[in-house]
């Protein structure tokens, strides 16, 4: 059983423009086995909220805590966050030339474990993990993410889900440009991944589409900075009906 | 709507010519050679061949004169067929496949005192690699080498530069009909060498050669490289690898002639660069001459710059003077290793120096396969390591 607690989370980035204030008081607390859809406008910061969760360089956080399991997430640097348990499946996951997917996976279950995985089972996982996700082994050999296509890039960043088994995930609009079929695809696999590890999960979407696979246990609104509202399954339907005006105006 | 900056350096031109392309003013094929140092003049850097190269620090090997100095070698004890002989001024002139190609190696010719030459015999086939290291003592050399291998013969030499030097040289490489030769050029000197280099290779008809050059030393390293095809079905396969520092000039030019139908090449150069003053310069013309038909060739190089500053020139060039090839290509690319790319490896558990190794290594790893030679495969993923190590303490130092 693994907590995630994010308490009056305030960050801001650099611009050319000056210093801008993106996060405005986030409170949120995650428990394994719990999945939260956080649904917000453009650019009202849920990328940011989950860059920052994960230690991303460009945001600074200037008041607030989050909290894993007790310990302080936010003296962790990127990579010791990921060792903690922490997983974030990227909006626009990055091209790394030179690197093969394969050769990536075995490096980030290694540092992730501290210890390499046993090669006869690892590869067997690996192979498995390919397969339910539909990617063809090909896919391998191949550096990261280098000429994926968007759908092929969200595949694999479910695949290193399910193969680094984090305490908390979050997913960054992961269901963002995929086809019904290949939003299946994924969805099987996070829930796969949370039936076999109790994964507590933060889905950030802007479509209530993939909630039809995974069942969230909270919805919260996300505007300009904070969660506006609260509520259960159906106030997701509901924003899918009324949009965010509601919330726009007030804000 | 994107929240990261995704700018990256990444100029990726990648292109195959068809049939007929048109071939650009200056042929690569009208550059003098003579082993008269008076046919060339002094570099200034504003020569088409000198643009890219940091000439005052290549100054001395200009000079028309003899140097004190001479490279200690380190010699095996050669197998069965395999000598290694000292030659005359005067012979090695003879011996060698071309004249000089530039101002330094015709220099190096002409001052050297003779050539070594080593010389395999026809028929001999040798299964060890031979190695022969070379070091400075910090003086002035000239150097003239022979490399001959005989009719149907086999084999592999390494020849490995240590230590430190002002060093010019001029490397004639002449493969007869149906010789294999893997010849190893390795530049593992300390930092403060110069090193000016012209390595001009005839080929004959049926033979084979794997060139590889290995750059990771040196304060410039300026080594430019010819294959040209004497005899048809002949085929060279030219490999580099190449890790500038800061402080650190790095330049591999190359010029294959396909003179003759029937002849294959490939040319694949990869370079890392790290530090704010790391500089690297890959040049690579590939001309076809109206008779060479059915040619095969492609070029490729690939620069990884991993941090801020450190600037890599590619430059590729293709003359095809006849429409009945069997291909022709070339690719060009320089990419980055940003910070974007790293947060996305760090984010996955791995360590910053774990991040850069694994991208650095990834990238080499193929190049360093088709090398050919276990031992210097392996020491060569030692190099790099090292040469990441000192990356990374240079970084360290950088955020401290
Ligand atoms: N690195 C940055 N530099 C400048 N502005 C930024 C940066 N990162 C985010 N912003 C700005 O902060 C705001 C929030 O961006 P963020 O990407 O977090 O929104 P989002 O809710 O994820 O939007 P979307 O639904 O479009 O993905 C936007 O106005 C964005 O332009
Ligand atoms: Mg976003």
């Amino acid at each position: 059983m693994s907590t995630l607690e994010i308490k009056n989370l305030h960050a801001s980035v650099e611009t050319p423009e000056g210093t801008k204030q993106i996060l405005k008081g986030v409170d949120l607390t995650i428990n394994s086995g719990e999945t939260h859809a956080i649904m917000g406008p453009n650019g009202s910061g849920k990328s940011t909220l989950a860059y920052s969760l994960a230690g991303h360089p460009k945001y600074e956080i200037t008041e607030g805590s989050v909290t894993l399991d007790g310990e302080d997430v936010l003296a962790m640097s990127v990579d010791e966050r990921a060792k903690a348990g922490m997983f974030l499946a990227m909006q626009y996951p990055v091209e790394v030339p030179g690197v093969s997917v394969s050769n990536f996976l075995r490096t980030a279950k290694t540092a992730i474990d501290g210890e390499a995985p046993k090669l006869r089972t690892w590869v067997k996982d690996v192979k498995k993990s390919m397969d339910d996700l539909r990617m063809d082994s090909s896919f391998a050999e191949r550096n990261v993410n280098e000429g994926f296509s968007g759908g092929e890039k969200k595949r694999h960043e479910i695949l290193q889900m399910e193969l680094l088994a984090p305490k908390i995930a979050v997913l960054d609009e992961t269901d963002s440009g995929l086809d019904v079929d290949a939003l299946r695809i994924v969805s099987e696999g996070v829930n796969r991944v949370k039936d076999n590890t109790g994964l507590g999960i933060m889905l950030i979407t802007h479509y209530t589409r993939i909630l039809k696979y995974i069942q969230p246990d909270f919805v919260h609104v996300f505007v300009n900075g904070q969660i506006a509202e609260q509520g259960g399954r159906e106030l997701a339907d509901r924003l899918e009906a009324e949009g965010y005006d509601r919330f726009l105006a007030s804000a | 709507m994107t929240v990261t900056d995704h700018s990256r350096a990444t100029a990726d031109a990648a292109h195959t010519h068809g049939l007929g392309t048109p071939t650009p003013d200056a042929s690569r094929a009208d550059r003098p050679t003579s082993f008269e140092v008076d046919a060339f003049t002094v570099p200034t850097g504003r020569e088409e061949e000198w643009r890219f190269s940091p000439t005052k620090a290549l100054a001395p090997v200009f000079v028309d004169a003899a140097a004190d100095g001479h490279l200690e070698w380190d010699v095996p004890e050669l197998p069965a067929g395999v000598t290694l002989t000292e030659v005359s001024t005067a012979d090695a002139r003879e011996r060698s496949v071309r004249a000089p190609g530039d101002r330094a190696a015709a220099v190096a010719a002409a001052r050297a005192g003779g050539a070594m030459a080593l010389t395999i015999a026809p028929n001999t086939v040798v299964d060890e690699p031979i190695q022969i290291t070379l070091t400075g003592t910090g003086a002035d050399v000239r150097g003239h080498l022979l490399v001959e291998a005989g009719a149907s013969s086999e084999a592999t030499v390494i020849i490995e530069r240590r230590g430190t030097a002002t060093y010019s040289e001029f490397v004639s490489v002449d493969l007869a009909e149906n010789s294999g030769l893997n010849l190893v050029l390795l530049q593992l000197w300390d930092e403060d060498a110069v090193h000016a280099g012209e390595v001009v290779a005839r080929l004959g008809r049926d033979s084979r050669l794997r060139g590889s050059v290995v750059t990771l030393g040196g304060k410039a390293v300026r080594l430019n490289t010819s294959a040209a095809f004497a005899g048809e079905g002949a085929s060279v396969d030219l490999f580099g690898l190449y890790f500038a520092d800061s402080g650190q000039h790095q330049e591999h030019q190359l010029f294959v002639d396909h003179a003759v139908p029937r002849c294959t090449s490939r040319v694949t150069y990869k370079g890392a660069l790290a530090g704010k003053t790391a500089r690297t310069v890959w040049i690579g013309d590939v001309l076809i001459r109206k008779e060479a038909e059915e040619t095969d060739t492609y070029e490729l190089n690939r620069n990884l710059v991993l941090t801020d500053g450190a600037r890599a020139d590619s430059v590729p060039n293709l003359e095809i003077e006849t429409g009945e090839i069997a291909g022709a290509g070339h690719a060009s690319a320089t990419g980055r290793f940003d910070d974007e790319q790293m947060f996305y490896l760090r984010s996955r558990g791995i360590s910053e120096d774990e991040a850069r190794k694994l991208v650095v290594r990834g990238f080499f790893a193929d190049l360093i396969q088709e090398i050919g030679v276990p031992t210097v495969e392996e020491s060569l993923m030692k190099a790099i390591d090292l040469e990441l190590e000192h990356v990374n303490e240079e970084l360290a130092e950088e955020q401290a």
